[in-house]
């Protein structure tokens, strides 16, 4: 089959792999269709994310329709077309028996502080990704879903991962009638979570990133107030004024380990993996919010430490909240919101590239370029 | 009190549309007012029975070679990743972040990056003996950057402009010292002729 491989930092190509086979008696085996590049790829991509071997394939969003299955599996068979989320997780450990999907501790052998989640390095776990013809699918019977025939591919897609943390993100912030959120970051997941804090019954809801055509699509998409934090000298500040001196009810972070607008956080952190991340974002979100307000962190950080100003979040009686997303636990309230009208996940897709030209989708990703905002990865084309 | 601030008052309300104004406007505004409608809240919810598991503790995958963990499980999972063996020198670096060091180690970790750019060297070094290089230019997607795109990205108010310029040294820089060593090493054996 044809597959994206990694070649080390900022270089990936596609090889020829052999197909999965099935290796548990609940695996499936997973033709993908559809794929997409997640902002947390470009930590992979960027050599950030330790035990990133060489020759695995990356994805963690993708469906597919199901070419074989274990001998124990029960509720999928050939045929099916089926959305999966990023989580890969048991259903029966002690953190997945109470909801916590994302921290399974059965299908991580390289680490405990993590779960399992598809194509995304040995840290967590060593499974190949959907960025491929074929993908192994562990718990075939706990985590993938068949696609309701109303629902797309694009958005089906969307909401194996980058939907499902947004919303998730504004849950995590306890937003309560009439806060004003702040979203760092105008990513998918920032643009999903401002979205998702209006649903909760947000008051105002402003989105802060530093290129003008994702702050557009902030707008547009989420109904947002927006800051280019370019134009401003002192971001907390601006957050101070903008909230008449008090600060952020709830701050999102949704921008995670590459963080941009501090030159040294971004050497140390991006470029010389002194860092496990770079904790703009994070800092802001902490210094930004108001005394006893909410930071719900939902960009990835990798696991080295980093610099984060906790003296601040302390002395400020912040409650910070955050997780790996547990997307399936997201998804019957989000399929009524759709059916209700109130989320058009592939709205904001920008580019579609078939599989064999997938370094071009990370570079414009990565790089930003085109006004690129979600690239989806076609396997057939 | 128009002079005073929120934060040095008690109770003033701040400046925002009105619920009607907001539900008027925005599609769902307040669908998930309630907390008991947000499918996270509460964050723990006992419930065993919903996940589809009609196990207990699952069957255990076939261990087909000797499976690296952390020391901070205490036994291996049932199942997990089989792609990419550990192997050679980056292997062995590899191994001994598992076995030695815990999650919670730097030393864990910094092996481990280390291992990555071990392996990542031999495995350009493997790929050109096989006459299939790496070609820095197809697998980093850079002809995406047409000089009209490259442009209007650093013509723009853009944070990332003041470190963007790193980037090709990070790729090109290890190529460039390689390619340096080799040619000194080529030019000391001919002269020794």
């Amino acid at each position: 089959m044809r597959a994206m491989v990694y070649r080390g930092p900022y270089k990936i190509r596609v090889e020829e792999k052999d197909v999965p086979r099935i290796e548990h008696p609940n695996d499936a085996i997973v033709r993908v269709t559809l794929a997409a590049i997640c902002g947390s790829d470009l930590h992979l991509y960027h050599g950030m994310m330790p035990d990133t071997r060489i020759g695995t394939t990356f994805g963690h969003e993708f469906i597919g329709v199901v070419e074989e299955v274990g001998s124990s599996v029960q509720r999928l068979t050939r045929g099916d077309r089926v959305m999966v989320p990023f989580n890969v997780y048991c259903g029966s450990c002690y953190f997945c028996a109470r909801g916590l999907y994302s921290n399974c501790h059965n299908v991580n052998p390289n680490a405990t502080a993590v779960g399992g989640i598809y194509g995304y390095s040995h840290t967590t776990g060593g499974y190949d990704g959907g960025q491929a013809e074929y993908v192994r699918v562990p718990f075939a019977d706990v985590g993938p879903q068949i696609i309701p025939d109303w629902m797309s591919d694009e958005d089906a897609v969307l909401l194996t991962d980058a939907v499902a943390t947004g919303y998730f993100g504004a849950q995590l912030g306890e937003i309560a009638e009439g806060d004003t959120v702040v979203v760092l970051g105008a990513g998918p997941v920032g643009l999903y979570a401002a979205r998702s804090a209006w649903l909760m019954g947000a008051g105002r809801v402003i989105v802060i990133d530093h290129l003008d055509y994702r702050l557009a699509k902030a707008r547009d998409f989420a109904y947002a107030e927006t800051l280019n934090f370019t134009e401003v000298d002192d971001v907390v500040v601006w957050m101070k004024k903008a909230t008449d001196y008090l600060g952020a009810d709830v701050v999102i972070d949704a921008a995670g380990a590459e963080a941009d607008g501090s030159f040294v956080q971004q050497v140390t952190s991006t470029k010389l993996k002194l860092q496990g991340g770079s904790p703009v974002a994070l800092n802001w979100a902490i210094d930004g919010a108001r005394k006893g307000g909410t930071v719900a962190v939902v960009g990835a950080y990798g696991p080295i430490f980093s610099a984060v100003k906790f003296g601040d979040a302390l002395n400020k009686g912040l409650t910070l909240r955050m997780n790996q997303t547990p997307v399936k636990r997201q998804w019957p309230r989000l399929f009524e919101h759709m059916q209700n009208g109130y989320l058009k996940p592939s709205d904001i897709v920008s580019h579609r590239i078939p599989l064999e030209h997938i370094a071009d989708g990370y570079h414009l990703f990565s790089a930003k370029l085109d006004d690129c905002i979600k690239v989806l990865i076609e396997p057939g084309a | 009190m128009t002079d005073v601030n929120r934060p040095y008052v008690a109770d003033k309300p701040a400046e925002r549309p009105t619920n009607e104004e907001l539900r008027a406007r925005i599609p769902g505004w307040g669908a998930d007012l309630d907390p008991a409608d947000r499918p996270s809240t509460p964050k723990e919810r006992f419930d065993p029975g919903a996940t589809g598991a009609h196990w207990e503790f699952p069957d255990r995958q076939e261990e087909t070679f000797p499976r690296e963990r952390s020391i901070e499980h205490g036994m291996l999972p049932p199942v997990f990743g089989t792609v990419a063996p550990l192997h050679g020198l980056s292997g062995l670096i590899r191994r001994t972040a598992y076995a030695r060091f815990g999650e919670g180690r730097l030393a864990h970790w910094l092996l481990l990056i280390v291992g990555d750019r071990v392996e990542s060297t031999g495995a350009h070094l493997r790929a050109a003996l096989a006459l299939r290089p790496d070609d820095p230019v197809t697998e980093t997607g850079v002809l995406t950057e047409s000089a009209e795109r490259e442009l209007a990205a650093f013509r723009s108010s853009r944070a990332d402009t003041s470190h963007r310029w790193i980037d090709p040294l990070l790729v090109a820089g290890p190529w460039v010292i390689t390619g340096w060593i080799g040619w000194r090493i080529l030019r000391a054996v001919l002269r020794r002729r």
